[in-house]
């Protein structure tokens, strides 16, 4: 039987006194693409940074490719992108030829120079999120839905197996959200690369996605979008509140 | 000049150290001013000062610490400095730049405790604060190739890594680099090149040879190894026309290097404007 690529087992953590993230258990398999939703101050990013093991939980352990997190040594497989406005430094004098490159620091290690073929890899990097025309560009004369773009263009070098995205779409216009969405879906159908998101363009997000993970501290729902309609209105008021409200959409429902 | 610097001893240390400061400082500059750290080696330049003048103090007062080169305790003083900004830094999480006046007023309130002490180094000083062309000693010139070959190896290996560490930290953390320990190390080897730098530019201006060059390249440059050349060709610059004019007028070189490089800093800044004025005249 092959691992999931992420098992989350029982995980708790708190920042200082306030319960963040309450026992939560959730598995990753080969493929999948998971929307992470919550509201405000749900724990979405405390769950994505424990996944990354940018923090340690209290409580639980995570596996990933079938190995616990803390012996887990290839940290290549995992490519991240965080939100953009949280992240660089946007005055960086770099172009993106050198941030695309900068993915590939893990895979190459300590010591070692950048490979000869860092060019290549570069351009076919770019031509996957269609921004090979920008590889002379400076990074900080482009626009937000192009810069983040390039930071998954700086993931995808690597060759990642899992795709993990911090509210990606924020910063980003309107308009290109969509084709944002279009292109994390052909990733995830045409390359195999599962997808781990948290997001609020719900809306956006739903045709492309196949599972959803309900949470606010604790886990409410975890299963197939197409799943979701089952959940009881109990649960779904416990996840995001009073203002919560069920739309009909196709295969399913969403909030 | 170039028969001076032939005949005299002190001529060729201070331009042999001149030029290797010309290259370290603005290499590490770079990687200072895009972390947002330009401040630190203010601090890290102020607690320099406490140990040399701690170390000229003991030299007056303890026989057989005389001759002992005051750069020692002043290398010593500046990597403790860079260690305690690293502890305060952690401690106040949501406050790190609590850890730069407190450190720099730390080494000021050293310092002048030291000063009071001894009496009579007063000319010693003023070459330590504001650089001198006459008093680098050979062996002064050897500490600061020590320190150059130890920055040079630091920056080739971890060249990468600082890159992406500079560029976004979260990112690089997530990538599984050891983010803490590099960071670390990098704080070592600013520590050092500002106390190897301050004989020559002195300690109070030492932090704007690391900066300024960046600042004046990082208006006409799109790369980021653009910018380390252009920085280093800026710091050259500024150095040599720096100590050619010191040696001449008999000014300190400290303020004679940083109003050369604010004088080349105004320079591309005019030039950007005129380039600007003149796309837009283009497009219009």
């Amino acid at each position: 039987m092959v691992a999931p690529l992420i098992d989350i087992q029982d995980i708790s953590f708190e920042y200082e006194e306030t319960k963040a993230l309450d026992h939560i258990s959730m598995k990753v398999e080969e493929g999948d693409f998971l929307a992470i939703l919550g509201p405000n101050g749900s724990g979405k990013s405390t769950l994505l940074k424990i996944m990354l093991g940018l923090i340690k939980p209290s409580k639980g352990k995570i596996e990933l490719f079938g190995v616990d997190s803390k012996s887990f040594k290839n940290r290549e497989w995992i490519g991240y992108v965080s939100q953009k406005s949280n992240s660089f430094n946007s005055g960086f004098p770099a172009t993106v030829k050198e941030v695309v490159a900068g993915g590939l620091v893990k895979k190459t290690g300590l010591f070692h120079r950048m490979p000869k073929k860092t060019y290549e890899q570069v351009v076919e990097a770019l031509e996957a999120v269609s921004m090979e025309a920008f590889i002379d560009r400076s990074i900080s004369e482009l626009s937000g839905g192009q810069q983040q773009r390039i930071f998954i263009a700086r993931a995808l070098i690597a060759k990642p197996k899992v795709l993990i995205l911090d509210e990606p779409t924020v910063g980003i216009d309107h308009e290109n959200v969509q084709a944002f969405y279009d292109m994390l879906a052909r990733l995830n159908q045409d390359k195999n690369i599962t997808m781990v998101l948290v997001t609020h363009d719900v809306d956006t997000v739903t045709d492309r996605i196949t599972h959803v993970a309900c949470l606010n501290q604790t886990i409410h729902f975890h299963g197939y979008k197409e799943q979701l309609h089952t959940m009881s209105d109990e649960k779904r008021e416990a996840w995001y509140g009073h203002s919560v409200r069920k739309i009909h959409h196709i295969g399913g429902s969403h909030t | 000049m170039i028969e001076a610097i032939f005949s005299y001893e002190f001529l060729q240390n201070a331009f042999a150290a001149g030029l290797i400061i010309g290259v370290i400082a603005p290499l590490l500059g770079v990687f200072i001013v895009v972390r947002r750290l330009s401040l630190i080696a203010d601090a890290l330049s102020h607690v320099t000062l406490a140990g040399i003048a701690g170390s000229l103090y003991l030299s007056q007062s303890v026989a057989s610490l005389a001759l002992l080169n005051p750069l020692f305790l002043g290398i010593a003083a500046s990597v403790g400095g860079s260690m305690l900004i690293e502890r305060l830094r952690s401690l106040y999480k949501h406050y790190q730049e609590l850890a730069i006046p407190i450190i720099l007023s730390a080494g000021i309130g050293f310092g002048a405790i030291f000063i009071s002490l001894a009496e009579g180094f007063s000319s010693d000083l003023f070459g330590y604060l504001f650089g001198s062309v006459s008093a680098v000693s050979r062996e002064d010139l050897f500490i600061v190739m020590g320190v150059a070959i130890v920055v040079l190896v630091f920056v080739f290996i971890f060249f990468k890594e600082l890159f992406v560490l500079s560029f976004d930290d979260e990112y690089a953390r997530a990538s599984g680099l050891p983010a803490k320990w590099i960071h670390f190390m990098f704080m070592i080897v600013t520590a050092l090149v500002i106390a190897g730098s301050m004989r020559i530019v002195g300690i109070l201006l030492v932090s704007s040879l690391m900066t300024i060059p960046v600042a004046t390249a990082m208006r006409v440059t799109k790369s980021f190894k653009q910018t380390i050349f252009l920085s280093i060709a800026f710091g050259e610059i500024s150095v040599i026309t720096g100590l050619v004019s010191a040696f001449y007028l008999d000014l300190a070189p400290g303020g004679t290097i940083v109003v050369t490089s604010i004088f080349l800093l105004l320079l591309v800044l005019a030039y950007k404007k005129i380039m600007v004025s003149r796309k837009k005249g283009a497009i219009a």
